[in-house]
């Protein structure tokens, strides 16, 4: 019985067009969000808590993709933005009694605009300078943070009040991983649509040729403003939902090493892949809890040199990031694919 | 005789100048090219003809002089907005988009007919399915006349230089262009692609209705396709008329004495 197709006969535009090529990737994929939101049932509110920070993680890490990944605009700011989405979540519902499910998007569309701002210097700006001006984007930002304490409580952080639909608060870690989980699966297929259409080649279209993609129409300085734009709408409603699982959000959270830690997402998941940001999130989200628990347990055994080997712990994470960028280059999307192939003809290996 | 120069003119170009620091590039250049033409562009290496080029596609803004696009004046404006206006362009160097499909790289083309943004993109369904589906099938019209089917969903990156060179052809003609300005579209092919790629351009002349100015080495070629040609020497104009004409001028026959006027002359 064969699984998947080998050849390519589709019929009309629209079947060749389908991101699920075969029935069976359909179901599998069914099954999979089928288990995704089974997972609660049967495991523990720590197994519950590390999801909905993956799904956070996932929303973020696909933002960053499409400007960094996708346009080729690199962006240090992400932390920043999700900053920005989280603080004016909850600004929206404090000050202004607006209910979640209206704060969220105009989080989103405020981190937007800041990002749209901070996007200008790449009509002048590439690469490492570009890097440079997104990273004045992102201390500009924490220092707003730290000070304007009337809408982020400066120092002390400030609530982050549950969404609610009637009655019932998104309180408890079930409902919020159901929130996170349910957006984040929204935003993975939003992006797969964008990208597969008009505004998606553009990006790409600018990230691999500027020159020919500005001769075929393409507004160049438009599009790098969309991409920046896009990516920190996506923060916005990332750190919103952080607001959420947190319940009370302080600067601390939005500093440097959060955007860092975004762009590393991509680069191991895979820069320009849908699947690698989702992979990278992931990786990003339990490494260091792998990590804590492995360098816990080697303390427990050796109880002398405990205390060295727990502050080991950020080297091995920096080790296994460079290893990463060593070994496996393109990103976890890259293995992605090659398992795929591999499967698509087994038992045959050409 | 075809008698091209009898039709309207769809490009006047007037006078460009262009220098880069001391460098003249092209020094008050001139020409005009009718609606339907196969216009060349001929010289020697360094002469300025994919300068001239980058002055008609906003790549290069020339200091003086004016480009004339069917009544527009285009001198100064950028790219984006000459390719409205319907001119599009292969490169001497290809110029594609290495990570993307042979389709959507020549969907890019049709960038500028569609009207999809952000929300409806990434809601897809609806108006923006309906749309890739209109557009898709345009593009595969292109698709087919170029015989390019059977790389459709290759990465372009991963192809032969040969049909790199046509899938950029389709990119440009996806534009739906009234003018066409290719850069040497026979460099670095063998016989059969030349042969081809020379079929191409006939068809895209005569049957499509485009307008071609060809900037090409290949001397068989140019003479037995143009109907009418400039010849450029050190960012002048050394010569101009039709391929009968040209190859008579004493200048064109002057700056190519010798061994080289064969090559340079043709067959
Ligand atoms: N971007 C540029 N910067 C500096 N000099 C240039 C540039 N483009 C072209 N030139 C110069 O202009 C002259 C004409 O070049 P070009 O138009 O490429 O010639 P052709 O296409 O006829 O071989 C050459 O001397 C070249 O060095
Ligand atoms: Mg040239």
């Amino acid at each position: 019985m064969s699984v998947s197709h080998c050849g390519d006969f589709k019929e009309t535009y629209r079947d060749d067009m389908k991101v699920f090529q075969t029935p069976f990737v359909r179901v599998a994929v069914g099954l999979f969000v089928l288990l995704l939101y089974t997972t609660p049932l049967f495991s523990s509110n720590y197994v519950t808590s590390t999801m909905t920070t993956i799904a956070i993680a996932v929303i973020g890490a696909l933002g960053i993709n499409i400007v960094t990944g996708f346009t080729g605009q690199i962006s240090l700011g992400q932390g920043a933005f999700m900053g920005v989405g989280a603080f004016s979540c909850s600004y929206f519902m404090r000050v202004a009694h607006l209910p979640f499910w209206v704060a969220m998007p105009a989080a989103g569309l405020t981190a937007a605009a800041i990002g749209m701002i901070f996007g200008l210097p790449s009509a002048r700006l590439k690469g490492l300078y570009l890097a440079i001006a997104t990273l004045a984007a992102q201390f500009i930002l924490q220092y707003v943070f730290m000070h304007l304490d009337a809408v982020t409580g400066g120092s002390n952080g400030i609530p982050s009040p549950p969404p609610e639909i009637g009655s019932f608060a998104f309180d408890g870690d079930r409902s919020k991983y159901y929130l996170t989980l349910t957006m984040a699966i929204g935003a993975v297929a939003f992006t797969t649509n964008l990208l597969r259409s008009r505004n998606g080649r553009a990006f790409i279209a600018v990230r691999d040729h500027h020159l020919s993609a500005e001769i075929m129409g393409v507004n160049l300085f438009k599009y790098r403003l969309i991409s920046f734009s896009v990516s920190a709408f996506y923060a916005g409603i990332a750190g919103s939902l952080w607001g959420v699982y947190t319940g009370y959000i302080s600067a601390e959270h939005f500093m440097i090493d959060e955007s860092i830690k975004y762009l590393a997402m991509i680069i191991i998941g895979g820069l320009g892949s849908v699947i690698g940001s989702i992979l990278g999130a992931i990786f990003m989200t339990l490494l260091p809890q792998a990590l804590t628990v492995g360098t816990g347990a080697l303390a427990s055994i050796f109880p002398k040199i405990g205390f060295l080997i727990m502050s080991f712990k950020d080297g091995v994470f920096g080790i296994i990031i460079i290893l990463f960028l060593i070994f496996e280059p393109d990103g976890l999307a890259h293995r992605w694919r090659m398992i795929k192939a591999y499967w698509k003809l087994y038992p045959f290996s050409y | 005789m075809t008698g091209s120069a009898d039709r309207p003119i769809q490009l006047a170009v007037e006078n460009i100048n262009l220098r880069f620091g001391g460098v003249m590039a092209l020094g008050g250049l001139g020409f005009s090219v009718h609606q339907g033409e196969i216009f060349s562009i001929i010289g020697p290496n360094g002469a300025g003809k994919t300068s001239m080029l980058n002055c008609i596609s906003g790549r290069y803004q020339p200091q003086r002089g004016t480009i004339t696009f069917e009544g527009h004046d285009v001198t100064h404006r950028p790219s984006a907005a000459r390719a409205r206006l319907g001119i599009a362009r292969t490169f001497q160097n290809i110029a594609l988009y290495k990570g993307m499909t042979v389709l959507d790289n020549i969907l890019i083309g049709r960038h500028i007919h569609m009207k999809s943004g952000l929300f409806r993109g990434g809601l897809y369904f609806g108006p923006c399915q309906k749309e890739e589906i209109e557009h898709r099938r345009f593009v595969e019209d292109i698709v087919d006349f170029l015989e390019i089917e059977h790389i459709r969903k290759r990465i372009v990156g991963t192809l032969a230089y040969g049909l790199q060179k046509r899938v950029e052809l389709a990119r440009a003609l996806a534009l739906n262009p009234k003018l066409i300005l290719l850069d040497e579209p026979m460099a670095g092919m063998n016989l059969e692609e030349t042969e081809d790629m020379v079929r191409f351009i006939m068809d895209i002349n005569q049957e499509r209705g485009i307008t071609v100015i060809l900037v090409e080495h290949d001397m068989g070629v140019v003479m037995d396709i143009s109907d009418r040609l400039v010849v450029l020497n050190f960012g002048e104009k050394i010569g101009e008329g039709t391929p009968e004409e040209v190859q008579a001028a004493p200048e064109v026959i002057k700056a190519y004495l010798g061994g080289e006027q064969s090559v340079f002359l043709g067959r």
